[in-house]
């Protein structure tokens, strides 16, 4: 909580403006019952029309008031309320930008979203309920027991005696109900999670005739929500009887009191009917207050999760700033690399050293979860190296400001993601002063040029969120193209292209090479043919750098290399193991696996 | 002879009967709600009358009737807790209720799961199912207890009151019958305005939920892009405006209470000044005006609380509507009950035609004769109806014409059950259920003994990784707890578990590595020793060493033989062998 108080900073007045008039509306409420009792022991009694007449006005009056007070509380309380969560969710908007790839991870996309939208949303409803009505409804039951102390002490300690137990009953219901609503939303949640798993796997379920099975897990889920439901429900259902039955309890005592008092000469009947009143008022206060306190409960819960994101620090630090030497030879250096991903046990890298030049193009190939994306993710520092350092122009990554880093690398990620917004805007972000003919010069290199030129409007050609109105193979290479327009100095291609026919692919890769010496390019693929023109190979086992060099030096001497190569061109074998030469880049040789062919 | 609009008017009233039907089973606890709360609504009524006749004992000092006083109080305390009770009661009965009703409704949802055609499931989105099945039941639940609780006791407590009223005094009880319309006109006037700020309202939230989950859906991207400032910026001005627009819906829509709570007032004072003109002619007593201030005061409540009622109800009938037209769709054809024993694997495919529209063929005249133990292949482009075969073996759809047979039954005359159990199927679309990795791998022989498990595991080399899993078998799955080609592994290690007579695997092996795939495929062509097998792979290597290699192009075969006998004819499939080697750079 204290973490988002700060938020209310810059609403402090109308923070403590909106009760303040709550609370004037309150004391307008209060003198009601005094009024109707001064209209009843004096006007009638009196039978002094005026009188009545008058405090009839009164009424209006204070009426009148009440309402001017409290559209003004309500004012503030909006005003506060919606202010602070503005200022609140660009805040946690801001944070977020921020983290490094390890708490995002940790955290998860869905979390986050859920945590800048409806979460804050419900903390914005819980203050603004809170600030309008959290105190209106002690100050009516307080002051409804100082009104009386004004009217008769021992009438009153009557009620100061029945204030306490009745919150204390409605404290221990809804300190019995609250965690049990919890566990409800958990087991509402396993028949959801079943429900899904019913349609999902229904091939599966169907395939193995495991129906029966289905439905009598689906039951006994169903019945655990059912029954903890009731039992729930029977608990909270007592909280208006129960409160009911004791606040006419108290009503009765007290009219028995109040008619020993009026008896002994010492109350007049107006000033019962005033007691009555005040009893029944708190009633529905009480009634009242016990909605709220769910309401607030849980806006506080979600308070606490907000809260929560915005206490996450990104466990990665940049430098002032520092560029490298861009001129020397050496581009990218791996010194006995390890890295294992946060809260997992065994590294996901394990000693990994290499050394790249300026202009090379680097392959990395391994199964699945051999480490490939990790590594390149190191280059980048999304990630930082758990030990050991990685050098970028000769110089420690962790020298370099984020900025600085960032310019130099041009990223292409498994997942093709583009924007909502035309084709231009999308390719600017790899730079926004990009113009026109630099992004038609990237759309070339990424052979990307016809798909752009088949569509209305060129580069104005809207895409829908995610590119979706753009086929697989289309979005990827245009994701190509928007990494290009950063003219980076290392671009990094995490198979990225495996969407693509074997045919532009390659071509692709003509076009890379073309690019001039400059460049140094990361490769990761799982199709050999991909990777085996480039000028290192970097063959990833198991989070373990086992083969490094080029296709034909690796050809022999790498096992894993060899059955990665061999298992995607069975032909090769044959020719190997009759000992005849394995083509190497410069002869012509299988460039496609019969995976694409098929697809 | 009811009209059409006569009947489409009559449609809300037709999902209250159905859903007054779920509830039928709960009749005497419906009619027993009702009589409680009837009974708890006039208590509760009655005791401010009885309040009122206690104050007219208190007159003043020394004229003060103890005994009458304490005879009303006494029955006070009675009715308050005979009342407290029925209400607890009744708030009982209504929870069991509609719990007891979802849960009906539920229990039918998910058995109607199991039995609906594979081609509705297709087509309609998984998540529109489970909004249905718990999103709308929900709602559904909570306009019922709401229906139950309210809707009655408030009808209850306005003819109640007015009746109570009228038996004190009938001007003043005129009087507020008058007055409280006012009360709804400005609850409607502030409700009409509020509405097109908080429409405003909506759309600016929605604007920004689209950014919210575009650019925080790509975070790393922005990062990678160094995107984080304009993105912020971007943020910061939808913002902006959200907060405008939300500023004012909340507090249009917060005057609402205010401005009722006054009318109420002036009601209130309304009644007290009338009151005290009425007292000296003897036409009210002061205890009767303290009870008529207590009505006025709680008038209002049952007309807010019905007119909230009614829209949630609303929303509830329009939520059981949806959960009725799911369950109202049309299940599968109905089983029959021929099974059949020892299946040897002898698949007859007889003049097939199948297409999931009916405008757009697909399948047609597909023959095939599979002898017992063959090893069948499918290849073909994308879209070529190699996996709506899959679905016509496995009986997931049936075919719009010709017959298959199994042993030479028709599948049509075997039960489901009979006919899936004779085949093993491995999909591309790996699915994991949320359990333990035994009960995922048991789910094809459920009294699997551990030694049994842990072979077919290592088989099918996903003992490797379930092993270094942090509680081994009994590792609880969810849903990206592995990855790709580990859950593929494990559907592998499900088939492999069960061994049935015939296999069907489709791109069972898409996402393994190529290394892994090679071990796998040893186990696999153990595993299809014997049996009749139908295998469909993107990867030609898996495929060659079929006894048949059907090649599938616009849903009917074009090629069909062994690998050698199809290089040999130099077709569509030498072509697409061949392919594989093609040199680009010449």
């Amino acid at each position: 909580m204290r973490t988002l108080a700060p938020f209310l900073k810059n609403y402090k007045k109308e923070s403590i403006l909106a009760p303040f008039f709550k609370f004037l509306e309150v004391v307008f409420d209060l003198l009601v019952p005094v009024v109707i009792a001064r209209i009843i022991d004096v006007g009638i009694a009196r039978d002094d029309r005026g009188f009545i007449i008058q405090n009839f006005l009164i009424l209006i009056l204070m009426a009148a008031a009440g309402l001017t007070v409290s559209i003004t509380a309500q004012y503030f309380a909006a005003k506060a309320s919606v202010g602070f969560s503005t200022e609140l969710r660009q805040a946690v908007y801001d944070h977020v930008q921020g983290l490094s790839y390890t708490e995002l991870d940790r955290l998860g996309t869905d979390t986050l979203i859920t945590r800048l939208t409806d979460d804050i949303n419900q903390v914005q409803n819980g203050l603004n309920m809170g600030l309008r009505l959290l105190l209106r409804s002690p100050f009516i039951v307080i002051g409804s027991m100082v009104m009386a102390f004004t009217i008769n002490v021992r009438c009153a300690l009557i009620f100061a005696a029945a204030i306490p137990v009745l919150f204390l009953v409605v404290f221990v219901i809804m300190y019995l109900s609250i965690p049990l609503f919890g566990r409800v939303q958990g087991k509402l949640d396993a028949v959801t999670g079943l429900t899904r798993e019913n349609l999902t796997g229904v091939r599966v379920i169907r395939a193995f005739c495991r129906e029966k099975e289905a439905v009598e897990e689906f039951d006994q889920s169903n019945l655990a929500l059912t029954k903890l439901n009731e039992f729930v429900g029977r608990l909270s259902a007592l909280l208006n009887p129960v409160t009911y039955v004791l606040i006419n309890i108290a009503t009765v005592i007290l009219i028995n009191n109040a008619g020993l008092q009026v008896s002994l000469g010492n109350m007049q009947q107006g000033e019962v009917v005033a007691l009555y009143n005040y009893m029944a008022q708190m009633i529905v206060e009480l009634i009242k207050l016990a909605s709220l306190i769910i309401t607030l409960n849980k806006s506080a819960a979600c308070a606490g999760r907000v809260a929560d994101i915005l206490k996450v620090d990104s466990t990665m630090e940049f430098a002032g700033s520092s560029s490298g030497d861009s001129t020397g030879s050496r581009s990218v250096e791996f010194q006995n690399v390890t890295f294992s991903y946060q809260g997992t046990g065994a590294p996901s890298l394990t000693d990994i050293s290499f050394s790249v030049k300026r202009g090379e193009t680097v392959g990395i190939i391994g199964g699945t979860g051999s480490g490939k994306s990790t590594l390149v993710n190191l280059i980048a520092r999304f990630y930082d190296a758990t030990s050991g350092e990685i050098l970028l122009d000769g110089e420690n990554i962790k020298n370099y400001s984020r900025r600085a880093l960032r310019d130099k690398i041009g990223v292409v990620p498994q997942r093709a993601a583009l924007f909502k917004g035309n084709i231009r805007d999308n390719m600017k972000w790899g730079r926004e002063d990009a113009t026109d003919e630099e992004i038609w010069s990237a759309l070339t290199t990424a052979q990307a040029r016809e798909i752009v030129e088949g569509k209305p409007g060129q580069l104005d050609f809207a895409l829908e969120q995610n590119g979706k109105n753009l086929s697989g193979g289309q979005r990827q290479r245009l994701t190509i193209a928007r990494a290009l327009v950063k003219n980076p100095e290392i671009l990094i291609l995490d198979d990225s292209a495996s969407a693509l026919d074997f045919a532009t692919d390659a071509a692709l890769r003509k076009a890379l090479a073309g690019l001039g010496g400059q460049v140094t390019t990361f490769l990761v693929s799982q199709r050999a043919a991909s990777i085996r023109q480039a000028d290192q190979i970097l063959v990833l086992d198991d989070g373990a750098l086992c083969g490094l060099g080029t296709h034909d030096t690796l050809i022999r001497s790498c096992s894993t290399y060899r059955e990665i190569y061999f298992s995607q061109f069975p032909e090769e074998r044959n020719r190997y193991e009759n000992g005849e030469k394995i083509s190497g880049r410069q002869d012509g040789t299988p460039v496609i696996s019969g995976k694409e062919v098929l697809s | 002879m009811k009209t059409d609009t006569a009947q489409q008017k009559n449609n809300s009233m037709e999902i209250l009967w159905k859903v007054l039907r779920f509830i039928g089973r709960y009749r005497f606890l419906l009619i027993l709600s009702i009589v409680l709360a009837s009974a708890s609504v006039i208590l509760q009524l009655y005791v401010p009358i009885l309040f009122g006749d206690a104050i007219d004992e208190i007159v003043g000092e020394g004229q003060v009737n103890f005994d009458n006083m304490w005879y009303y109080l006494s029955r006070i305390l009675v009715m308050v807790i005979v009342s407290g009770a029925a209400t607890w009661i009744m708030n009982i009965i209504n929870n069991r209720m509609t719990y007891n009703t979802v849960r009906d409704i539920r229990a039918k949802a998910i058995r109607h799961i199991q039995e609906l055609p594979l081609s509705y499931l297709d087509q309609h989105s998984t998540g529109d199912i489970i909004s249905r099945v718990i999103a709308d039941t929900d709602i559904l639940s909570d306009g019922l207890l709401l229906g139950f609780t309210q809707l009655f006791s408030g009808i209850v407590t306005i003819i109640g009151t007015l009746i109570f009223m009228l038996s004190k005094n009938v001007w003043i009880t005129l009087l507020v019958i008058v007055l409280t319309p006012l009360s709804f006109f400005v609850a409607k006037f502030i409700s009409g305005r509020s509405f097109q700020m908080f429409r405003k309202q909506s759309d600016a939230r929605g604007r920004q939920t689209a950014l919210i989950e575009e650019m925080i859906g790509n975070q790393k991207l922005v990062q990678a892009f160094g995107y984080e400032e304009k993105s912020s910026a971007r943020f910061s001005q939808v913002n902006k405006e959200l907060k405008e627009y939300s500023q004012k819906a909340v507090f249009f829509s917060s005057l609402t209470n205010p401005s009722t709570r006054f009318v109420n007032n002036v009601i209130y004072a309304a009644v007290a000044l009338v009151g005290a003109f009425l007292i000296p002619g003897g036409y009210l007593t002061v205890g009767g005006l303290s009870v008529l201030l207590a009505y006025a005061n709680q008038y209002m409540k049952p007309f807010n609380d019905i007119s909230s009622v009614i829209t949630e109800l609303q929303n509830a009938l329009a939520c059981a509507s949806r959960i009725f037209a799911f369950l109202e769709e049309a299940p599968e054809s109905p089983d029959a009950s021929g099974s059949v024993d020892n299946v040897q694997g002898e698949v007859d495919i007889e003049n097939v035609c199948f297409s999931y529209t009916p405008d757009k063929k697909l399948i047609e005249n597909f023959n095939l004769h599979v002898s017992p133990g063959k090893r069948i292949a499918i290849v073909g482009p994308t879209g070529c109806g190699k996996t709506t075969f899959i679905n016509l073996l496995m009986r997931f759809y049936d075919v719009n014409g010709g017959t298959i047979s199994v042993d030479g039954h028709p599948v049509k005359e075997l039960s489901r059950h009979a006919l899936r159990k004779s085949y093993g199927m491995v999909l591309q679309d790996t699915w994991i259920k949320n359990g333990t990795v035994r009960e995922n791998i048991c789910i094809g022989k459920p009294d699997a003994s551990e030694d049994e498990i842990i072979e077919a595991a290592k088989k099918s080399h996903s003992w490797e990784f379930i092993r270094r899993l942090p509680k081994g078998l009994d590792t609880v799955l969810k849903e990206d707890s592995l990855s790709q080609g580990q859950k593929q592994l494990l559907c592998i290690t499900r088939v492999m578990l069960c061994l049935p007579p015939m296999l069907i695997l489709d791109e069972a092996t898409s996402s393994i590595d190529t290394r892994t795939e090679m071990m796998i495929q040893e186990a696999f062509d153990q595993m299809m020793e014997g049996r009749t097998s139908f295998i469909v792979a993107h990867r030609l290597s898996t495929i060659r060493n079929a006894d048949t290699i059907l090649v599938m192009k616009d849903g009917s075969i074009i090629e069909q033989g062994s690998h050698d006998e199809l290089m040999k004819k130099g077709g569509f499939y030498e072509n697409l062998y061949n392919s594989q080697f093609v040199n680009v750079t010449e």
